[in-house]
């Protein structure tokens, strides 16, 4: 079963945003940003823009009918700027003009009177400024404060890992229609069309029925178009509501990259103990996560960060302690993993740390700690059907972990200016919005007089496949051919209430939705087939389009079947509801039961480092992952392999620069690099584990999209494996990511103590020392 | 007026010569199969091929590009192909795009085109398809989705498929194969037709050849209106300043067969380029490969295959960038430019008195480069090219390096030793290929040869970088060239040891 977008993508027949047709009368909007991070807005001088050839109308906070508010989480964010501006990029005001090029040339002539503000982009520093976006949270089971009296060895540091841009090729935009009752229809590049059209009302003070948001596909998301793709959303549809207008908005590049949050850059202190057979006894973390400006999903992506904060370890004493910190940079958001990826270098690092110390390999830590069944969480919920073994075992045991091993030290005893690294990678992810209401969905499935099949849910295409797995779902259930089914546009008319797709859950929320809704049809129909061709209903079954009465060939297929029916006035129609059984949690007391289940995996990943250049290549990363009953291995493997490549990106070469000023440095894809085709693993193995899969994953298969961008966490560490082979008994700070600059430099350090301070170009980087906030 | 074939159609356009191709395909022409990514040539999203009548009129040479820096002026007389132009009308795929689905290449999809058009350009070039030419074929197109896993096995397939494909009337097979449809094969007898028609006096007087008609100047008398802005391949001048080229004339000089070509060695060992020579034109020359044995491996850190097939080497030096790396690499083979200009004298000077500050040449607004002049190494000398980035490949140096060495006896004659990204200017460090000369080779004289060299450069943090990380690897670079030069008499621990 291939994918069924790609045969449409090869052929450039998709349409994404920019490729609709574009209506009559049409205005194109482009934003005017602050140019600086902090500072009270005294005065907006817009004549000369207004006066400039094309130009329609330009929009300022003034305008805004209802509320001039998008905070999704906590109510801070301002569609317009107003009264003080809190990061570099904010959108200030907005310019209508008949065409792009004379709206965009318009933005040269406004001029914004700002007085400036101080401004923090460190995390630290905010938290010492009590800069919080919301009250820190702690997670703890047993006593680590007690616990370290047990431990033979305990080890403390500092964890830094940097933010991460999302880089969808296609940028962020939207396409706001007005409609006839003054109320407006989007087409957003989102991954959250209820967000966008509940915050368009609200901004243009109308009900949510005068909103309709439609989306057909996105050119990549990875969390970056869950809020942060609403701006533009709301901002096409406050032009089209004032000006009864089509109103299109698509950011460039640069503009893209300068306005829109990103992952959030975390800075951590730690402290492990271990006894004397390398077990962990205790565990604490303080997380200081760089929250931007405002709120968006922050204190969401802190709360996983906590929930993963001992990945696939059983540690007995754990206290983790995470604080959010408001600084003057664009609001981060959602990236795949959405905090678990912090949370989880930080383990690996303290493993790391005591690994060196102790000159032991780091394997020897993790396999040692590695969950066993009903082994507890720091939530307290108990790892169930848990493969955290199954997965090192057969990874170790299928690439030959211990040759891997003799290889490096071969390799490295034999070689001078390269030097091989080689790390361990496991994961354990848990599945569900850790917002327990968040976990609901809806599908409404229309069967056809011809027994063609139109199905409408809340999930957003975005590469990931989640509409070949929804056809699958509803051709497997019915019992017919996948070409019959067609998956519909994401519209807020159709499918109302929804939750963004991400979380990874949305393969199953909106899959179980359907695969409820055509059991529901494909049972009113045998009942119909029962009475209407006198069968007996037990027994009865569609197969191959075929009805089948006790496994015998019934008088009707499934297009007479769904042709009687409607004649009988059958309804071929049916919505359903689902909402994730069994999950709970209580923020009061931080424990619960938040995840309908866990996903396991473990990657070995090779580097070889030119201990010359400083410059490194990945030499194979192999993977066994835990996939359940994968209904799409074709779609799945490539989650992990992209997932996986995504992450060493962020480990290794996505550097987010920002000066202190709040300006980001590396803003174009010719300063900021993701992975290309040479910088991907020369060898990545994916070894599908035998698993039985969960029940409240859809059809056992389980959720893929985030837990493997954590297995290019094995990256790092196989990097800073290969340093230590070059200068044996050196500590690099942890920090990601690992640069060749970060490289050279710890593989030649400066002979003076001032050239340590190298890597705060980076202005949110932080001073090598254990900070005293915990 | 500019015409030229956009897949299987006649197109004849009055938009500015110096406008990008991607908008007149996308807006002008609709046909939206054609991405938007970067607009800096960085993505591939917008890939396009762009085929050239060869010299003898029968066949069309095709090469993968970037629209985005596509000046549009650039595609007169030529045939663009956008996907659309290759789609098959039957609805059934290509093999290149069916194995991109077969392997699941394509997952958002909004990359998925480019890597299309690319593989298509690998399938119509005459290059042998190998692994690596495939991979090559691909290197300038970026995807967040997969990994690129998925595409690499595509490649594979395909470069098996390739395998039968012959060496000769290897278009027919094509279009029998259906990697392209059967208009491909009248496209070489359409450009032939276009290009007489050009050429006729009559449309010359009328402008319609575009010599002269005011949008835009593209023949061999353009000096006359020198103050236009000169457009090579576009892939700096597109980046920079997209808007302003389309208000303003340009003179092309891309296409111009006298600013092209590769002179063999001359009488006083010289080789002489053309301002217009393209960088992949550089890697595809055997003369240049026999002269510089590993200029395969310098040039695969030199950007993409896209864009090596659109910037010029004079494009690079004009444009100044203190990283430039094919000025780098000339500034340590003496390279000479000569300047023309319509109302002064041609003149030549040496490539590192052409930069006087950052973005500041030794060079009046109306002159042009027309050719590069320089010593390739001869037996016995050393030449060597280096270059680090954030990202290997496609990306911009944090610092690069060349050096050129006349060495006898382990004592070293002569030295140039260039570097890029350690100050405002790409430098020629003439201090440091001084106190080398008369030196042997030995630990000793590279330490105190890079204190000589950390003192004739000043970098800058930025992004691609912090002056001190700059300075160790200017430090490494200049020894990887010894290293490479002298493995017997240089241990790299050794050299590395002190500071």
């Amino acid at each position: 079963m291939n994918h069924l977008d790609p045969v449409r993508h090869v052929r450039g027949e998709s349409s994404y945003l920019d490729d609709i047709p574009v209506q009559q009368g049409t205005l194109y909007a482009a934003v005017f940003e602050a140019a600086v991070a902090h500072g009270r807005l005294r005065g907006l001088d817009l004549a000369a823009a207004r006066a400039a050839p094309g130009v329609v109308r330009i929009l300022t906070a003034h305008d805004v009918p209802g509320e001039n508010q998008i905070g999704g989480i906590v109510p801070d964010e301002p569609v317009l700027a107003e009264g003080t501006v809190h990061f570099r990029g904010q959108p200030i005001a907005l310019v209508l003009a008949h065409t792009e090029r004379q709206a965009q040339a318009a933005l040269h002539l406004i001029k914004a009177d700002i007085e400036p503000l101080p401004i923090i982009t460190d995390p630290r520093v905010a938290a010492a400024h009590n800069e919080l976006i919301v009250p820190p949270r702690t997670f703890r089971i047993g006593d680590s404060r007690t616990a370290w009296a047990d431990c033979t060895h305990v080890f403390e540091g500092v964890a830094e890992s940097g933010g991460q841009e999302h880089l969808y090729i296609e940028t962020q935009g939207a396409y706001a229609f007005p409609t006839e009752m003054g109320g407006v229809r989007i087409v957003s590049s989102t991954q959250g069309p209820t967000a966008v059209q509940r915050h368009t009302a609200h901004v243009l003070g109308i009900g949510m029925h005068q909103v309709e948001v439609d989306v057909t596909r996105l050119g990549g998301g990875f969390g970056g178009k869950e809020d942060q793709a609403t701006p533009w959303g709301v901002l096409a549809a406050l032009g089209a509501f004032l000006t009864r207008r089509p109103v299109k908005l698509v950011l460039d590049r640069m503009a893209d990259m300068r306005m829109t949050g990103k992952r959030h850059p975390y800075s951590s202190d730690f402290r492990i103990g271990l006894d004397a057979d390398l077990k962990i006894v205790a565990y604490e973390v303080t997380f200081y996560q760089n929250a931007g400006a405002a709120a968006d999903l922050s204190p969401a992506v802190l709360e996983r960060t906590l929930f993963h904060c001992t990945n696939s370890y059983f540690i007995p004493n754990v206290t983790a302690t995470a604080y959010s910190c408001r600084t003057n940079l664009p609001p981060n958001t959602a990236f795949r993993g959405f905090g678990g990826p912090q949370g989880m270098f930080v383990i690996e690092s303290a493993i790391a740390k005591a690994a060196e110390e102790l000159g032991v390999p780091a394997s020897e830590i993790q396999r040692r700690n590695l969950l066993r069944e009903n082994d507890l969480l720091p939530y307290r919920q108990p790892a169930e059907m848990c493969h955290a073994e199954q997965a090192w075992d057969t990874a170790a045991d299928l690439y030959n972990l211990p040759r891997l091993r003799e290889e490096v030290a071969e390799f490295n005893q034999q070689n001078e200016r390269l030097k091989k690294g080689l790390s361990v990678m496991p994961i354990c992810f848990g599945i569900s919005f850790t917002k327990t209401p968040m976990n609901q969905s809806r599908a409404l499935v229309h069967i056809y007089t011809d027994g063609t099949v139109g199905v409408s849910t809340g999930a957003v295409e975005m590469g990931q496949g989640v509409n070949t797995k929804i056809a699958q779902v509803a051709a497997q259930t019915l019992g017919i051919s996948i070409n019959r089914v067609k998956v519909e546009s994401t519209n807020t008319t159709r499918v109302a209430n929804t939750s963004p797709s991400a979380a990874s859950a949305t393969a199953d929320l909106n899959g179980k939705a359907t695969e409820m809704a055509c059991q529901a049809l494909r049972e009113r129909l045998l009942r119909h087939a029962s009475t209407e061709y006198t069968l007996n209903y037990e027994g009865l079954e569609i197969r191959n389009e075929q009805v089948l009465a006790a496994g015998a060939p019934a008088e009707t297929t499934w297009e007479k079947l769904v042709s009687s029916a409607y004649w009988r006035r059958v309804s071929l129609t049916e919505n359903a509801h689902y909402a994730t059984p069994d999950i709970h949690f209580d923020a009061t007391i931080e424990q619960g039961y938040p995840f309908a289940y866990h996903v396991y995996g473990t990657a070995l990943t090779v580097v070889t480092v030119d201990c010359l250049r400083g410059t490194y290549e990945l030499d194979a990363v192999h993977i066994a992952h835990d996939f359940g009953q994968s209904m799409n291995p074709a779609v799945d493997r490539g989650q992990i392999e992209g997932g996986a490549v995504q992450g060493i990106g962020w480990m290794t070469m996505e550097e987010l620069i920002y000066n202190e000023e709040g300006r980001l440095l590396s803003n174009s894809l010719n300063s900021y690099k993701i992975p290309d085709l040479y910088a991907a693993p020369k060898v990545l193995d994916v070894h599908f584990l035998d698993t039985p899969g969960h029940p409240r994953a859809i059809f056992r298969s389980k959720a893929v999209g985030e837990p493997p961008l954590m297995y290019g966490i094995g990256a790092y560490f196989a990097i800073r494996d290969a340093v230590r082979a070059f200068r044996p008994g050196h500590q690099p700070t942890f920090s990601a990511p690992f640069t060749p600059e970060k490289v050279l430099l710890n593989l030649y350090p400066p002979v003076s103590a001032r050239s340590a301070a190298a890597w705060s170009s980076v202005s949110t980087s932080i001073p090598a020392t254990t900070s005293a906030a915990s | 007026m500019l015409h030229f074939y956009l897949n299987d159609h006649r197109i004849s356009t009055a938009e500015p010569a110096g406008s990008a191709l991607l908008d007149f395909i996308r807006y002008q022409q609709h046909l939206k199969g054609t991405k938007i990514g970067c607009r800096e040539g960085d993505c591939g999203a917008c890939t396009v091929l762009v085929g050239e009548l060869s010299a003898d009129g029968q066949t069309v040479r095709y090469q993968s590009m970037t629209s985005c820096l596509t000046p549009l002026g650039n595609a007169h007389g030529k045939h663009i192909v956008t996907v659309e132009g290759i789609n098959a009308a039957s609805g059934q795929l290509t093999p290149v795009q069916q194995a991109i689905v077969q392997e699941g290449g394509s997952q958002c999809g909004f990359c998925t085109v480019g890597f299309v058009m690319s593989l298509t350009g690998h399938s119509l070039s005459n290059k042998p398809a190998t692994p690596e030419t495939g991979l090559a074929a691909i290197d300038g197109n970026i995807c967040r989705c997969t990994g690129y896993k998925s595409l690499e096995r595509a490649t594979a397939v395909l470069t098996g498929q390739l395998q039968e494909r012959p060496a000769t009337e290897a278009l027919n097979w094509l279009a029998e194969q259906q990697f392209v449809p059967a208009y491909f094969t009248e496209m070489a007898g359409r450009l032939a037709a276009l290009q007489a028609e050009l050429h006729e006096p009559a449309m010359h007087a009328t402008g319609i050849g575009g010599l002269t008609n005011g949008s835009f100047v593209n023949g061999p008398n353009g000096f006359a209106s020198a103050a236009r802005q000169v457009l090579g391949g576009g892939t700096d001048l597109l980046v920079q300043r997209l808007e302003q080229l389309r208000e303003i004339p340009v003179r092309l000089v891309f296409d111009l067969a006298e600013l092209r070509g590769i002179s063999p060695v001359d009488a006083e060992g010289y080789v002489t380029l053309g301002a217009a020579t393209t960088a992949e034109q550089l890697r595809a020359s055997q003369m240049m490969n026999e002269l510089f044995p590993r200029l395969p491996e310098y040039l695969k850190l030199v950007s993409s295959t896209p864009i090596r097939n659109m910037g010029t080497v004079a494009g690079n030096f004009i444009n100044a960038s203190p990283i430039g790396d094919l000025t780098i690499f000339f500034l340590a083979l003496d390279t000479e430019v000569t300047l023309a200009a319509p109302t002064s004298d041609t003149r030549t000077l040496p490539l590192h008195e052409l930069y006087l500050g950052y973005k500041q040449l030794a060079k009046e607004l109306e002159e042009q480069v027309v050719s590069i002049r320089f010593r390739p190494p001869r037996p016995g000398e050393f030449f060597h090219f280096e270059k680090v980035s954030k990202r290997t490949h496609l990306d911009i140096a944090s610092v690069n390096s060349a050096a050129w060495l006349q060495a006898k006896d382990g004592i070293i004659q002569s030295a140039r030793i260039s570097a890029g990204g350690v100050g405002p200017v790409p430098l020629r460090l003439h201090r440091t290929a001084a106190f080398l000369e008369g030196r042997e080779v030995s630990i000793e004289t590279l330490q105190a040869a890079n204190h000589v060299a950390q003192q004739e450069i000043h970098p800058i943090s930025d992004a691609r970088g912090s002056a001190e990380y700059k300075r160790l690897l200017l430090r490494q670079l200049l020894f990887a060239h010894f290293l490479q030069f002298f493995p017997e008499q240089l241990a790299m621990r050794e050299l590395l040891a002190v500071n």
